[in-house]
């Protein structure tokens, strides 16, 4: 039992991550010192370096708060208010989480589709998948911020532009890995199919399709991270009040570094658990398959 | 072959059907008639000779007769003051863009398994084919249908607005690409490079990292711009700040995994050889590491700049990419966006090809380059 423990990456990670927080609190004081010294000059009052510690950690606008100041006003954004409230996390999280699930399922409709597309007519793959590649060094999330205005000059509000950022980054590794996938089946199986005498469609749906699973799972974790990425960096124009990226943009204004780290922890709370819902799902398809057994 | 011989009939009956009845198009501008023939012989020449498309000479003269169709159609639409061009213009468009196609088709036909130099000439001609197409699509259907600017504005007009505001860019090249992604990527790439190599020694701290590592390169790392801003200012400083955390994760992650991919039987031999620690890394495992590297150094290139451009919208002096995309949206300058924007795509892809090519020149022996 104590072997097997001490085998497993349970205690190395425990290790860098108390490593991390006992960093965090000496950054915290040592981040907070200038502004804090200054104030006690300014009102002349005594004090010495317990006193520091224990201000530093208690600041109300501190440059970088302490772990478990962050963790107190995430319990009090998370579950101190109604879900329905404009200041409860939950609220701002939901928003987020909904606009990168539909921008997430129209790209990968759409990342699909434009693999299946490329695997089967040649001009296509010569023409259209040089562009898609090249067109992943463009960034993509600057445009972002335009796409929100020029979409909201039209009147489309709301959920749709977030979600169309986020389908426009994530069809780009669908695409690329589907393409992989599609084409993974070895030579010798597609021949065993033409000698079945298979239509096109058939050798999709009976060989490639079920082939390119792992690709498409693989491909879905980055997706889904990225979609995530786009659907706060979406919020980010003045134009959005609610979800994530708002909440890291009324923080910068009004220099709340309290409530930036909690959506951003939030934020990233939510990246795993989607990843992990990925590789959760793609565990159940591959039992059913009969990969795993 | 069969539906390609159908397309050109369809070619010759609609332009035909246009001509009868809404050819009024035509006769905007200088030689538009003229040019718009042009397609039509060529089709004409293709059904008449098959053979034609088979030589790289018939290629060119039934290419170069199909582009002066997309010029004919150009002049027109740009001639015509009001929105109300005839539907014959349309007809023709949209069955030049079928003959276009099947152009490329003949193109990408070109066998090059014999001869590098057709392959790699073909493999850059399509491309850059289907994109003048969707460039001449896009600046048609907008000029055409008088797409309002703010909307998306025309290519033609982007182009304008690069030329005018040359100095501007540049100015926010310089700002955004020259100061703030570069020294963030070095910075980024060159310690997690670093931490790699010294996390490599212990084998306690790789198990702790490599899921933190992984975890992290899932999270929304771009939420920390506003906390750089706040900590190191609006100059380039908090972008490269940005860009360092951005770059740090995968190439950390790389690096590891590429260390690692080294074969026990390579370690075997230079473990016989004697080798000491530092020859073992220098010679074996770092060279087998550079595939991974690279890789981690071709994905930083992208998330680099979006880092830097990101960071940029909460708070610059008054240059940079990102200052500028968000300011000129406020004033309804869409064409200097979509300029920036130009900007941007350009030198994120020329940073890619750049670390591309190095990295063919330096890991020419791996399969995967090999191969190809």
């Amino acid at each position: 039992m104590l072997n097997q423990l001490l085998k497993s990456s349970f205690i190395p990670i425990t290790t860098v991550v108390s490593l991390i927080v006992v960093f965090w609190y000496a950054g915290a004081v040592y981040l907070n010192s200038d502004v804090l010294i200054d104030k006690y000059e300014r009102q002349n009052t005594e004090w010495n370096f317990k006193k520091l510690v224990e201000d530093s950690w208690a600041m109300g606008r501190p440059v970088l708060p302490a772990p478990h100041q962050i963790m107190s006003d995430m319990n009090k954004s998370l579950f101190g208010r109604k879900i329905t409230s404009k200041r409860s996390l939950v609220y701002h999280g939901w928003v987020t989480i909904s606009s990168t699930m539909v921008g997430f399922v129209m790209g990968g409709v759409l990342g699909i589709l434009l693999a299946i597309g490329i695997v089967h007519v040649p001009t296509l793959n010569k023409s259209v998948l040089p562009w898609i590649i090249a067109s992943q060094t463009i960034p993509i999330l600057a445009i972002a911020p335009m796409i929100i205005v020029v979409l909201g000059a039209i009147g489309l509000t709301g959920l749709l532009p977030k979600a169309f950022i986020s389908a426009y980054l994530c069809f780009f590794p669908i695409v690329i890995g589907m393409v992989k996938g599609l084409r993974s089946p070895d030579p010798i199986h597609l021949d065993l199919m033409k000698t079945y005498n298979a239509t096109q469609a058939q050798a999709f749906w009976k060989l490639r399709w079920p082939a390119s699973t792992p690709y498409l799972f693989a491909s879905f974790k980055v997706s889904i991270a990225i979609s995530l990425v786009g659907a706060i960096v979406g919020e980010l124009p003045a134009g959005a009040r609610a979800g994530l990226g708002a909440r890291l943009l009324t923080g910068s204004y009004y220099g709340q570094t309290v409530q930036i780290w909690s959506a951003l922890i939030v934020a990233s709370v939510i990246a795993a658990s989607l990843v992990f819902l990925m590789s959760f799902m793609e565990r159940i398809v591959q039992k059913r398959m009969g990969v795993l057994s | 072959m069969k539906i390609s011989g159908i397309i050109y009939w369809i070619f010759i009956i609609c332009y035909a059907i246009q001509f009868q009845f809404s050819s009024d198009w035509m006769l905007l501008g200088e030689n538009t008639a003229l040019l718009a023939l042009l397609p039509l012989i060529g089709v004409v020449i293709i059904l008449i000779r098959k053979g034609i498309t088979e030589s790289v000479t018939g290629k060119c003269v039934i290419s170069l007769l199909i582009a002066s169709g997309c010029l004919s159609t150009l002049n027109s639409v740009h001639m015509s003051d009001s929105g109300t061009t005839s539907w014959g213009i349309w007809l023709y468009v949209a069955v030049l863009t079928l003959v276009i196609w099947e152009a490329m088709g003949f193109w990408s036909k070109i066998d090059g398994s014999r001869d590098k130099k057709t392959a790699i000439a073909v493999n850059l001609l399509v491309p850059v084919l289907f994109g003048a197409v969707l460039l001449y699509l896009w600046e048609m259907l907008t000029v055409g249908f008088q797409v309002p600017q703010v909307l998306l504005p025309a290519p033609s007009m982007i182009g304008t607005a690069f030329v005018n505001a040359m100095e501007m860019l540049w100015a926010d090249f310089q700002q955004t690409f020259l100061k703030a992604v570069l020294a963030g990527f070095m910075i980024g790439c060159c310690s997690g490079f670093g931490v790699a190599i010294l996390v490599d020694k212990v084998p306690f701290l790789q198990r702790g990292l490599l899921p933190l590592g992984n975890l992290a390169s899932a999270l929304p790392i771009v939420g920390v711009a506003p906390i750089m801003v706040m900590w190191f200012g609006f100059d380039w400083q908090s972008k490269a700040a940005v860009v360092v955390m951005m770059t740090f994760f995968p190439m950390l992650v790389n690096t590891l995994a590429g260390l690692k991919s080294t074969e026990r039987i390579e370690l075997d031999l230079m473990h016989s050889y004697a080798a000491n620690y530092w020859q073992l890394l220098f010679m074996v495992r770092l060279p087998n590491a550079l595939p991974f590297i690279f890789n981690a150094l071709k994905i930083n290139s992208t998330l680099a700049l979006i880092g830097a451009i990101v960071a940029e919208f909460f708070g610059t002096p008054i240059v940079g990419m990102g200052f500028r995309i968000s300011t000129e949206i406020g004033r309804m300058n869409v064409d200097v966006v979509w300029a920036s924007i130009a900007v941007a795509a350009l030198s994120g892809s020329l940073f890619y090809a750049l670390l591309a090519f190095i990295e063919r020149q330096f890991t020419g022996w791996h399969p995967s380059i090999r191969v190809s």
